[in-house]
């Protein structure tokens, strides 16, 4: 997984579809981009942030009784014990650093179940940056907890009302900001998605889980190697993460696992929105549809661009699990293992639970990508008495 | 080519060579009115009120570029069932009596195909289109179709763009170049942003194409006081409002009037 073309491009996906006004700004976000990234200064205060401040390297975990009852041998990424409870931070810090670099002294951001809001909140804080965060109005009612954590950092929740009320126009309205506010304002984009250099730059700052499962897996597993790697895709940062770690071993399977209502990559065909042009789920006519998913961090109908590359050549496949999988796989690894899932992340499990017969004997890592104490107020009321 | 013989660009050109302001409402496609009127009853209003040519926007679900006037119009219209393929239809049906310029999103045009659409476009009888997330860099495939077909391309060129920048996308403009008035989406504000004069006295330097002015021209005064430096204006979330709070075709056209007036009176 390298570096997009000179046109923003993972084969023929991605670009830079954005008025006008921020095309500059883009540009001068890339120029930035690579110039820190090659700063030896830059990258060493990142990752001493990562480590005494994220908590990184976060462990690799052998799921023992799961992986019993599986007959798979179940490898989770641990990225639920970083700070803030998820993968997001290791983007958010990167993009805080380079917004500081910049001049910047306010980041925007979208959020949908509220873990990127968080991560940002919390970096805002950390930089003394001022900070917006744009959440759909539904997400909102459904997270509560995390809406009230963003207010507790300081930032300011900002009801995204329009279209469906999730991620989605909580994208268009966090961009809607950055086109007025964009001389003093970064846009602190939570996924592999958007527009160029977005998908490559949040890959580049999640490299990090990839490359330390990759090491760990070489001191844990005998072939060095695990046969699949598993992760949920909504935007697909957590997955371009993990992937990135193991994309140059054609040995290794990768999968990114989309929820059934919102599975651009195996329900969507190419389309343009959000700056980028990628699979997307869209009506005859081009109208962006609404997705439908248990979880508010994948109820997205879109897809960053590079997995619609590594799709379309085949690189990775990408299944997608129901809601009632997702609920069965939640349960599962909270009594098996005592790790309670983000419904996000326990889509990947869920496939993994699945898909038990075909993946007999191997060796499976998962990217457990988030804790799941965001959804634990959801689950109680959708499970309640049948615990 | 720097289109005298271009249907849009001519139009606006006949405008300013008598010394005149130009004036480009814009009005969401299939927006319902109070019947019998109908969205085209108000664009033939807006065109007899002294409109030198209309925008007529093909509403997509995720308008990026819109404030909350135009995405509720969008909403609206595509609540009522409109999509590209029935709204160019009735376009073609219509004589409205001054050019057309269809304003919309880059995927409504890419999943119609580039150029199925410049050609539908054509055949429909509409001069020019507007994609405001199509950039310069991304234009190449549209502009290409849209030269074929002889559709003209307006290009939007922003406040945030080097002087390098401004005379790359003037160049490529055709019809007339839309100045975007401030950093900001689509609506109106209580006072003329400063950036709105700025940005026509930096484009009229590089160009002899007609400047008109978008985004934040939302009374007859910051009209007239935008176009001490600009050939002329595109007003949108004014002529939005007023047609979904009246219904009226009469009221929309009374309100292009005042633009007009103010204008001509300079």
């Amino acid at each position: 997984m390298g570096k997009p073309g000179p046109d923003g491009r993972f084969g023929g996906f991605g670009g830079r579809f954005v008025p006008e006004t921020l095309v500059p700004a883009l540009q001068e976000l890339e120029a930035a981009f690579v110039e820190a990234w090659a700063d030896p200064a830059f990258t060493s205060e990142l990752d001493s942030l990562l480590g005494s401040y994220a908590g990184r390297p976060s462990p690799l975990t052998e799921c023992h009784r799961l992986s019993e009852e599986l007959g798979v041998r179940l490898l989770l990424k641990r990225e639920d014990l970083n700070h803030t409870g998820s993968h997001k931070i290791n983007n958010v810090l990167g993009q805080a650093l380079l917004a500081r670099r910049m001049g910047k002294s306010r980041l925007v951001a979208e959020t949908g179940a509220g873990q990127h809001g968080v991560a940002t909140a919390t970096a805002a804080a950390l930089f003394g940056l001022e900070c917006d965060v744009y959440m759909g109005e539904v997400d909102m009612a459904r997270q509560e907890l995390n809406v009230f954590r963003m207010r507790l950092l300081g930032a300011r929740v900002m009801p995204a009302s329009s279209g469906s009320r999730t991620l989605k126009d909580a994208v268009n309205d966090a961009m809607r900001d950055w086109v007025a506010t964009v001389e003093d304002s970064h846009y602190c984009l939570g996924s592999v998605m958007g527009p160029h250099p977005y998908p490559w730059m949040v890959r580049e700052f999640h490299r990090v889980l990839g490359r330390e499962a990759e090491s760990q897996c070489r001191d844990l597993l005998e072939g060095g190697l695990p046969d699949t790697v598993v992760a949920c895709v909504g935007g697909g940062s957590n997955a371009a993460g993990i992937f990135s770690g193991f994309a140059e071993h054609p040995e290794v399977d990768l999968v990114g696992v989309e929820p059934a209502g919102g599975a651009a990559v195996g329900h969507g065909v190419p389309g343009i929105v959000h700056g980028m042009l990628s699979y997307l789920m869209q009506d005859e006519w081009g109208q962006v549809t609404e997705a439908e998913s248990i979880s508010a961090g994948l109820d997205y109908p879109g897809v960053g661009p590079e997995h619609s590359h590594l799709a379309e050549t085949g690189r990775a496949e990408y299944p997608s699990v129901t809601d009632d999988e997702v609920v069965e796989a939640f349960v599962s690894l909270s009594r098996t293992e005592g790790i309670i899932p983000a419904l996000e992340s326990a889509h990947a499990l869920a496939w993994v639970i699945r898909e038990r017969e075909r993946l007999e004997s191997c060796t499976v890592l998962v990217n457990l990508s988030g804790r799941g104490d965001k959804d634990v107020d959801q689950m109680m009321g959708l499970l309640g008495d049948r615990l | 080519m720097s289109g005298e013989g271009t249907t849009l660009q001519a139009a606006l050109g006949r405008r300013t060579a008598s010394g005149g302001k130009c004036l480009v409402p814009y009005l969401t496609g299939g927006l319902p009115q109070a019947p019998p009127a109908d969205w085209l009853t108000t664009l033939s209003a807006i065109a007899g009120a002294g409109a030198d040519a209309i925008e007529v926007g093909v509403p997509f679900s995720d308008p990026v570029m819109d404030g909350p006037v135009i995405q509720q119009a969008s909403e609206e219209a595509l609540g009522a069932g409109v999509n590209p393929h029935s709204l160019l239809d009735r376009l073609g049906s219509a004589d409205v009596g001054v050019p057309l310029a269809v304003m919309t999103y880059a995927n409504l045009v890419f999943r119609f195909g580039w150029q199925r659409f410049a050609e539908t476009l054509a055949d429909s009888g509409v001069a020019a289109a507007i994609l405001p997330d199509v950039p310069l860099e991304e234009s190449a495939p549209w502009c290409s179709a849209a030269d074929a077909a002889g559709v003209e391309t307006v290009m939007l060129a922003a406040p945030t763009g080097s002087d390098e920048r401004l005379q790359a996308v003037v160049e490529r403009a055709r019809g007339f170049v839309y100045a975007v008035g401030l950093l900001g989406v689509t609506g109106e504000r209580s006072e003329l942003a400063s950036t709105s004069r700025v940005i026509a006295r930096r484009l009229r330097r590089l160009t002899d194409k007609p400047v008109l002015v978008g985004v934040g021209i939302g009374s007859p005064d910051q009209a007239r006081e935008v176009c001490q430096d600009a050939d002329g204006v595109v007003i949108g979330s004014a002529v939005v409002r007023t047609a979904m709070a009246t219904r009226s075709p009469e009221a929309v056209a009374d309100l292009v009037g005042e633009f007009r007036a103010a204008l001509d009176a300079g």
